[in-house]
């Protein structure tokens, strides 16, 4: 489907970017205009991400909306895009936060406007592209390009470090990606012989993820018949097929990592994080936080699992990713607690969070892979939702030390309950979001395995510790200091870019099935390619718990 | 009608919550207590009508219902859906009567509050969430109502949030919880790699937990089978949960600071229901607990210390809350002994008299402090007898009854508890004697700390007319605006009705609420044949739900539980030491009230200053100055910017070579022309010489 013979997706993804294009042509005084302006054209492009998501079939496998162009022919790059269930449901969250970042920086942002505004747009773009590509080499260069808007968004308009924070930020994920890159360049010059070597394997495996979607399994066909080719599905047949060798796969496991580690963060490639969050402006978190970390876990569950499956749930690999994720869980809370700026609290904090969404992928199962991608989408909200909060603050007192703040309750009330459900959220109380994706992780990897799951669920505890710390610190207690006693409650644009995430919070947690809906087949396609067998096992019944019982007699 | 029960509250929270702010006293008070007086109407006719429906073929009356699948992934689903059968009939009953009881007290005790709609929006969201806990049908909703009540706790603990003491104590609650909540995740989620269900109930395509683990052999008394994943491991793990909700050692030390949320939650949570959440668990659970002795003898060997630990310190604070607080720990303590010696029964029945006497006792409490002006030290007060004749008269029955005299409530469940103890199948042999004499010296502990604090409060000199401006610190949580002063200087008045008709409700309920539950042997002796079916009604009520427990092999106590003469002489010993305890008691403070009490006690053991030196203030100091600053800063990011300077290092020294001179040049091509030269003459004198 498409309009003005341009798919969907293609709008889907460039919309945002011609607005920047247009943002160029106002002039530079006019700035209530350029604020209207890029507010308006982030609903529209948030309205136009509605519409795969309404159109989308949730019984179909793999890839919709397919758009498949050539782009380099020589070396065999594709424009190919395409969507399924995860990314569909990444794109809706990329643009709903892109635009209430753009709400909330409002009356943030006094300078530049114009180029702070076409950075934040073309950012939507380079995401959005980033989760639609179909194609390794579309897909690295918009995991490049994505980069420069974020650098200068941190650079231009950040606080106090910001040029140490941006340059710290560009050069450890460009040192990722460029490991990263040498990986996808080897998959490419492996994958003619090996498609052509066992082509009823690769259509074996091709069927897992494609069966019954005819538009994706030409393009695989296609894509083994021609060779050279960047297809990531067509990777992930081949790897799933079992045609890589497990050496070569530790390898390329290896170098994947090494890129979206640094991104995720993971410990101890998470330096860059706080310095990031700390330095730049409260949209720039907001969709640092809540989209580009994302990016990392994305990239592992597209690209290790189900290309690299035998390294993948090799123990001596798993045996090192795990333990690292549970590291960065209890590393993170515990940095938290030590904060004394908000901002940076709310960064170790998603260390932290991560470390949950990490660990849940490699707990490789069902239940494990969904609560992660639940995960991702709920840290975006809560995260999202508490840097916003931490910029209503800022805006008023151009300070985020904690030490600064207290009583707050009294003087702001309304802003006081909308912390406290956020904060809720995020240390995953019952019927809100949070909870859903953690009790889902938790419950996957008690089924790999229950240390992990005891080690990682510290790190609930730990959140409660320090979000609650927090919390009292801020809002508990008597006013002390002098200028807080003016402080003003919520304004109506406030609520306007926050009510939506408390709703949001509230509706995933009490009833998650629609979103569910849109990441349990990804998932299990996931596993599926991962562990061929593992949902034909039998269930665990009660012969098997039994049995077990009588094995411990 | 489920639905009603737990959904009225919810709707008076949002009512009070979006719009409260803008209402009258009177208003919010009626909407507050009319909704949970709905809830308490709907649980009675939802109970009335539960006794009227058809026992399924486990022999359990049952209503259930369904409103929507809450979570399905893969293979694992939980349902949004409520279950009422005899145990969560008898837990709503008392949650929602006592619960109006007391909203309807606050509303007089809190008049004049300037955060009155808050404070009730807080209440009706706790009735809800404590409703989801009970009627939940399976182990993930009663975790919502079970967090639930815990966020609730949290924000009404930390209502006075002004007072640094408030918000302390309300993160120390949460978080204390939180541990206990862990235990409970992992509970579930092995309960649900074991059963393949988390439902407590059998329903359409699935067979409950419950039904399942009934089946299943009873586990062996051994250490292993604590890790070894199976019942026993369940068990274990739900019951840390329970040690952090029912306030039991290790994670009880959130309770005593509890106490700074306003008196009415500290009566309704920290008393007659939340707090018993965990016992309701564990009877809920009892399936699993029948299978895990070792579990069993665990939970009974906890629940004994704490009883006692916890009435050794009651005996010497001053606070009048925090002697009551106190004696919350112990009596949930001996709740927890019944559980562990198999008496399932016989605990939950006492967490239902219990709630009768312990609201009774804190809205007592509460009406002291109210006609104290806030005053909580009870070294402030004396004589108020003469003052507050409801007060005294309602709280003299309710210490009676907690001090387990002859023919209230408190003296049958207690006895009885005291009586499964010794004769329990279960616990290893000795230790069920042990345990009962622990149980029995704690019993004698609780009436003379209770005893001390009527006696110091109500008798002897009016100590508060010569203390003005004395007040220590003590001072109290309840620190909102006197509007209504009449200076200190005037007598103490009694409350209004609204304060003291829950009271007189309470103090009857005190008295008459354990005739439903008369041990049988006692009975015999005092009850007329026709009666029996009454007087016992609570036992067998409640005994479908239960799973019949096997006896240990080895033990011999067990036989002892058919003895009527044995458990008869039991009940005179209990008797005995009871009367003889507050005799003591009263005898001792009323001469020297002010007695001092030993260091050790009075500082509560130091638990406290014990948990914070070890476990709270590392674990700060090591993530701000170790992890942080060290790892983080120190060597990772020195790793960093290390590499960063020394790009920057070998990039200034290429581009030192680049100086542009001729002659630096030609000085690079000869040093080069000389290596390569050497190395070819290297080469070839090397090849030479092999």
């Amino acid at each position: 489907m498409g309009f003005l013979g341009i798919g969907i997706l293609s709008w889907v993804m460039w919309l945002p970017f011609v607005g920047s294009l247009i943002l160029i042509f106002f002039p530079k005084n006019q700035k209530e205009q350029i604020k209207y302006f890029a507010n308006f054209w982030s609903v529209v492009c948030l309205g136009v991400t509605l519409v795969p998501l309404l159109k989308f079939d949730k019984s179909l496998r793999g890839l919709q909306f397919i758009e498949n162009y050539q782009w380099i022919p020589t070396i065999g790059a594709k424009y190919q895009l395409g969507v399924d269930g995860f990314s569909l449901i990444m794109i809706v969250l990329t643009s709903a936060l892109g635009f209430l970042a753009i709400l909330s920086s409002w009356s943030a942002i006094e300078d530049r406007l114009k180029e702070y505004y076409a950075f934040l747009l073309m950012l939507q773009t380079g995401m959005i592209g980033t989760f639609l590509a179909a194609d390794m080499f579309l897909f690295y260069v918009f995991w490049e390009v994505m980069l420069v808007p974020m650098y200068f968004l941190i650079g231009i308009w950040g606080s106090e470090r910001r040029l140490y924070s941006a340059i710290k930020f560009f050069l450890y994920t460009l040192l990722g990606s460029v490991v990263m890159l040498l990986a996808i360049l080897k998959l490419y010059f492996i994958f003619p012989d090996l498609a052509a070597s066992a082509p009823k394997t690769y259509f074996e495996a091709a069927k897992i993820m494609a069966e019954g979607n005819a538009p994706m399994m030409e393009m695989l066909t296609e894509a083994q018949r021609s060779g050279a080719t960047f297809n990531i599905w067509a990777m992930q047949a081949i790897g799933s097929a079992r045609l890589i060798p497990l050496g070569l796969q530790a390898l390329l496991f290896g170098a994947f990592t090494i890129g979206f580690a640094v991104k995720i963060p993971m410990f101890p490639l998470h330096t860059w994080l706080p310095d990031a969050h700390t330095d730049a402006p409260t949209a720039g978190s907001v969709i640092l936080a809540g989209v580009l970390l994302k990016m990392g876990t994305y990239g592992f569950l597209r690209f290790n699992l189900p290309i690299l499956p035998d390294a993948s749930q090799d123990p001596r690999i798993v045996g090192v990713i795990a333990p690292l994720a549970i590291i960065g869980i209890i590393y993170g809370a515990l940095c938290a607690m030590a904060q004394k700026d908000m901002k940076r609290l709310v960064a170790y904090s998603s260390v932290s969070h991560l470390g949950f969404a990490v660990l849940g992928i490699f707990a490789l199962n069902g239940h494990g892979v969904s609560g992660s991608i639940m995960h991702q989408i709920n840290h975006g909200i809560s995260t999202g939702a508490l840097f916003l909060l931490v910029g209503v603050l800022y805006e008023r007192r151009h300070t985020r030390l904690i030490e600064q703040y207290s009583g707050l309750a009294q003087q702001m009330p309304n802003y006081a309950v909308v912390f406290m459900i956020m904060l809720l959220s995020s240390i995953g109380l019952p019927l809100l979001n949070g909870f859903i994706g953690e009790f889902l992780i938790l419950r996957g990897t008690l089924e790999a395995n229950g240390y992990w799951a005891m080690f990682g669920g510290l790190g609930i505890v730990l959140g409660a510790a320090y979000m609650l710390w927090l919390y009292q610190r801020i809002f508990f207690g008597e006013v002390q200091n002098e200028s807080n006693r003016t402080l003003k409650d919520l304004s109506v644009r406030e609520w306007a870019y926050l009510l939506p995430l408390v709703v949001f919070a509230f509706a995933i947690g009490i009833y998650p099935k629609p979103i569910l809906d849109y990441i349990q087949e990804p998932a299990r396609i996931i596993v599926k390619q991962v562990k061929h067998d593992y949902f034909n096992r039998p269930a665990l019944t009660d012969q098997k718990a039994e049995s077990q019982v009588e094995e411990k007699k | 009608m489920l639905k009603v029960i737990v959904f009225a509250p919810l709707l008076g929270a949002a009512i009070l919550g979006l719009f409260g702010n803008k209402m009258s006293e009177r208003l919010i008070g009626l909407i507050a207590c009319s909704s949970v007086g709905v809830s308490a109407i709907a649980a009675f006719v939802a109970f009335s009508k539960l006794l009227g429906v058809q026992p399924d073929s486990g022999g359990v009356r049952r209503i259930s219902e369904t409103l929507f699948t809450w979570i399905s992934v893969g293979t694992f689903r939980a349902d949004f859906g409520f279950v009422l059968d005899p145990l969560s009939g008898v837990m709503i009953l008392f949650v929602t009567g006592v619960g109006f009881l007391i909203h309807m007290f606050a509303t007089g005790y809190m008049s004049h509050d300037p955060g009155f709609w808050r404070f009730f929006a807080y209440m009706n969201l706790f009735m809800f969430m404590m409703l989801t806990l009970v009627l939940g049908d399976n182990f993930l909703m009663m975790f919502v109502g079970w967090e639930g009540v815990g966020l609730c706790s949290y924000l009404l603990i930390g209502y006075f949030f002004t007072l640094p003491s408030a918000g302390d104590a309300a993160k120390k609650a949460f978080v204390v919880n939180r541990i206990g909540d862990f235990g409970i995740a992992l509970a579930m989620m092995l309960i649900f790699y074991k059963f393949g269900t988390i439902s407590f109930i059998d329903k359409e395509g699935l067979v409950g937990v419950f039904t399942k683990a009934a089946t299943m052999p009873v586990e062996a008394l051994t250490f292993s089978s604590l890790w070894a994943g199976g019942l026993t491991t369940i068990a274990i793990l739900l019951f840390i949960g329970a040690t952090g909700k029912s306030a039991q050692i290790p994670l009880f030390v959130w309770l005593p600071d509890a106490m700074a949320g306003p008196t009415p939650v500290s009566a309704l949570i920290h008393a007659a229901t939340m707090v018993t959440a965990g016992v309701y668990m564990i009877v809920r659970s009892n399936a699993i607990y029948a299978k895990a002795p070792m579990a069993l003898t665990i939970v009974a060997i906890v629940g004994a210390l704490t009883a006692i630990f916890a009435a050794t310190i009651g005996l010497s604070q001053w606070d009048i809350k925090k002697v009551l607080a106190y004696s919350t720990v112990s009596q949930l303590g001996y709740m927890f002994l019944a559980c562990g010696a198999g008496a399932f029964t016989a605990g939950f029945f006492h967490v239902v008299t219990h709630a009768f006497f312990k609201a009774l006792l804190f809205l007592g409490s509460g009406s002291v402090i109210h006609s104290m002006h806030h005053e909580q030290n009870m070294a402030h007060m004396g004589g108020l007898k003469k003052y507050l004749k409801i007060t005294f008269a309602t709280m003299g029955v309710g210490t009676l009854a907690i001090s387990g005299f002859p023919l209230l409530s408190g003296f049958f469940s207690k006895d009885e508890i005291l009586w499964k103890v010794k004769s329990s199948p279960i616990l290893p042999s000795n230790l069920g004697l042990i345990l009962w004499l622990i149980g029995l010296v704690t019993a004698a502990i609780t009436a003379i700390y209770m005893t001390r604090m009527m006696v110091i409060t109500f008798f002897g000199e009016e100590r508060f007319r010569n203390n003005h401006g004395s007040h220590d610190g003590h001072h109290g949580d309840d620190h909102h605006d006197d509007h209504h002063s009449h200076g200190h200087g005037g007598d103490p008045h009694e409350s209004p009705l609204v304060m003291t008709v829950p009271l007189m409700v309470l103090a009857v309920l005190s008295v008459v609420g354990g005739f439903v539950g008369i041990p049988e042997a006692l009975a015999e002796k005092i009850v007329p044949h026709s009666l029996h079916d009454y007087t016992h009604s609570f036992y067998k009520f409640l005994d479908p739900i239960l799973t019949p427990i096997a006896a240990s092999p080895g033990n011999v106590t067990g036989a002892l539980a058919q003895d009527h003469h044995a458990e008869l002489m039991s009940t005179v010993y209990s008797t005995i030491v009871a009367l003889l305890a507050i005799a003591i008691g009263f005898f001792l403070f009323r001469d020297k009230p002010l007695m001092t009490m030993p260091r050790l006690l009075e500082q509560k053991y130091y638990i406290d200053e014990i948990y914070d030196a070890f476990i709270v203030n590392p674990l700060k100091s090591i993530s701000t100055t170790v992890l942080w600053k060290v790892v983080d800063v120190g060597i990772i990011d020195g790793i960093v910017n290390g590499l960063a300077k020394f790009v920057g290092f070998t990039s200034r020294l290429t581009r030192e070579f680049q100086s542009g001179f001729t002659r630096s040049y030609a000085v690079f091509i000869f040093v080069g022309a000389v290596t390569v030269l050497g190395y070819f003459v290297g080469y070839l004198v090397f090849n030479a010489l092999r």
